[in-house]
């Protein structure tokens, strides 16, 4: 099936909006109605065209958020600067159409049977693709081990914050506020590093599985670290976002 | 610009070869490190769009978007797929 979806010609097709959730002061849930999908693997992206009354074209790529199988969601994060996310999160309405392509990517995405355990590691909006990767787990019944290591500026900037403390048993979830941290908090209050990495990270020898998405130079430390202390390469996925902030 | 990587131009690439391409392992012509195409550094300033070997800085590949048509150049890489 996945060989067969690899093959598809990937063309832009016009989507409808079907509901805008709010998830963060800066964060949107987009759902939508697509006419025309094959189906997603979780850890897929897709591609979103905007074009100008006066013909000009921006292209973004956002990720998937929600698993195969559930209607196509993306959570997208607004950066002041930004071409398209601010029209996404300001602008965009239920009803409203969206060109598209997807889904793209057959490297960052996890199968039940690609075994784990499973180290999730979030950089701000990069838990987008993780969650798409929890909600497949769950409901495909699988028993792998998760823990999600997701590092925030701040309590209010955690996307999904709800779903991810309800998460399901074996998904373990770890947040590190790297800016602001609410009174009493007990969770880790610095970004991650090799010290934290290795208080959280499956032993090498069970064979972990690492997922890494978030901005660039949160994914390069993170990895860099992992392979240094032993995991090997090609266990350790990564996902760079660039430059965009929140962590 | 800090680079993001091949993931971000998956579309890109499906559009140009075909098929998914992240997955696919590529070898620097400069250093010969070999890798999946989604762990090359990728500067993508349109209509053109850089990629580079991440460890030594090589271009790998070259795309430019004129029109509805992608100019492909592939020299730096040794090898693909």
């Amino acid at each position: 099936m996945a060989g067969t979806a690899l093959r598809r010609r990937l063309t832009w097709q016009v989507a409808k909006v079907a509901a805008v959730a709010v998830e963060t002061a800066s964060v949107r849930t987009i759902t939508l109605d697509v006419p025309d999908w094959p189906g997603h693997q979780a850890g897929q992206h897709l591609d979103i065209r905007l074009t100008g009354e006066d013909g000009y074209v921006a292209e973004r790529s956002y990720s998937i958020a929600s698993a195969p199988g559930e209607p196509i969601a993306i959570t997208v994060e607004r950066l002041d600067d930004g071409e398209v996310s601010p029209y996404l999160t300001d602008e965009l309405r239920a009803g409203d159409d969206l060109e598209l392509r997807g889904p793209i990517g057959g490297y960052f995405v996890w199968e039940p049977g690609d075994g784990g355990p499973l180290l999730l590691l979030a950089g701000g909006s990069g838990v987008v693709p993780l969650r798409s990767i929890i909600r497949h787990r769950e409901r495909t019944g699988s028993s792998v081990p998760v823990r999600l290591l997701y590092s925030s500026r701040t309590l209010d900037e955690v996307i999904y914050r709800q779903e991810l403390d309800q998460a399901a048993a074996g998904v373990e979830v770890l947040y590190t506020l790297t800016r602001h941290q609410p009174p009493g908090w007990a969770g880790y209050t610095r970004r991650v590093d090799a010290a934290l990495l290795a208080e959280v990270a499956w032993p090498v020898g069970e064979s972990p599985l690492v997922y890494a998405c978030g901005p660039t130079s949160f994914v390069e430390a993170v990895s860099q670290d992992l392979v240094r202390s032993g995991y090997p390469p090609e266990r350790v996925k990564t996902e760079r976002f660039g430059a965009t902030g929140g962590t | 610009m800090e680079a993001v990587d091949g993931n971000a131009i998956g579309g890109l690439l499906h559009e140009v070869f075909g098929t998914d391409m992240t997955a696919v392992a590529s070898v620097c012509g400069g250093c010969g490190a070999d890798r999946p195409v989604a762990e090359l550094a990728v500067y993508a300033h349109a209509p053109g769009t850089v990629v580079r070997c991440p460890s030594c800085d090589s271009v790998l590949m070259v795309f430019v978007k004129v029109h509805d048509r992608v100019c492909v150049d592939l020299l730096g890489l040794a090898a693909l797929g």
